[in-house]
C-alpha cells in the first residue's frame, strides 16, 4: 500500500515538473496554456490519488479536491485563451518565426 | 510521518515544478504569460497543499487546499474577464 502511494506520489511530481518545464520551454502562450493545464492536471490528480492511498480515511476531502480540480482547470485554461484570442494575440507560427529568425540574422539563414 | 526517499523525491519534484513555474512567472514577456503561470501555480499549489497535509498528518489543511483552489480559480477568471476587454 506505501508502495503503491509512493509510485503515484512520483508520477505526480513527474508530470508536474513536466508541465512546468512545457510552461518554461514553449515558444507561445498558447502552447503554455497546453502545457500547464493538461500534463499539471495528471499530475495533481495522481498526487491526490497518492495522499489518498497513504490516508484512505481522507478520501471524501481528496475526492472533493480532485473532483473540483478536474472541473476548474479546464474552465480555468478555455476562459484564459478565450480572453487571449478576443483581445487580439495571434497563435505563434513556424513561418513567422523562421521569418524573425532570418531577419535577425539573414547571412546564416539564406 | 516519516518519509521514506521516494516520498522525498516526490516533494522535492513537486517543489521544482513550484520553482519552473515561479520563473515563466517572473520571466513571462507579457501579461497572458504570467496569468497562464499563476494558474498552473495554483494548481500545482493546492495539490502541494494536499501534500503538506500527508506531511503533517493533520486533515485540515485539505481545507485549506480547497478554499485556495476556489480562490485561485475565481481569481484567473476575473482576470481573464479583466484582459478579454469589454463587449461590444
Amino acid at each position: 500500500m506505501r508502495l503503491a502511494a509512493d509510485v503515484f506520489l512520483l508520477l505526480g511530481g513527474l508530470f508536474c515538473v513536466l508541465g512546468s518545464l512545457g510552461l518554461l520551454r514553449m515558444p507561445d502562450v498558447y502552447n503554455r496554456i497546453q502545457a500547464g493545464t493538461k500534463a499539471v492536471t495528471l499530475g495533481a490528480l495522481s498526487f491526490l490519488v497518492g495522499v489518498g492511498l497513504l490516508y484512505p480515511q481522507w478520501w471524501a476531502k481528496l475526492l472533493c479536491i480532485g473532483g473540483f480540480i478536474l472541473f476548474t482547470n479546464p474552465v480555468g485554461s478555455s476562459s484564459i485563451a478565450r480572453a487571449l484570442y478576443l483581445s487580439g494575440v495571434r497563435p505563434w507560427t513556424v513561418r513567422e518565426s523562421r521569418a524573425a529568425a532570418s531577419a535577425s540574422a539573414p547571412q546564416q539563414r539564406g | 510521518m516519516s518519509l521514506n526517499p521516494l516520498e522525498i523525491a516526490a516533494f522535492a519534484l513537486m517543489g521544482t515544478a513550484l520553482l519552473l513555474g515561479l520563473v515563466r512567472f517572473g520571466l513571462g514577456p507579457r501579461t497572458p504569460d504570467r496569468l497562464v503561470a499563476a494558474d498552473t501555480l495554483s494548481v500545482i499549489t493546492t495539490a502541494g497543499l494536499a501534500g503538506v497535509a500527508a506531511l503533517l498528518a493533520s486533515p485540515l489543511y485539505l481545507d485549506v487546499a480547497l478554499v485556495y483552489g476556489v480562490l485561485a480559480f475565481v481569481g484567473v477568471v476575473a482576470l481573464a474577464r479583466a484582459i478579454e476587454g469589454g463587449r461590444q
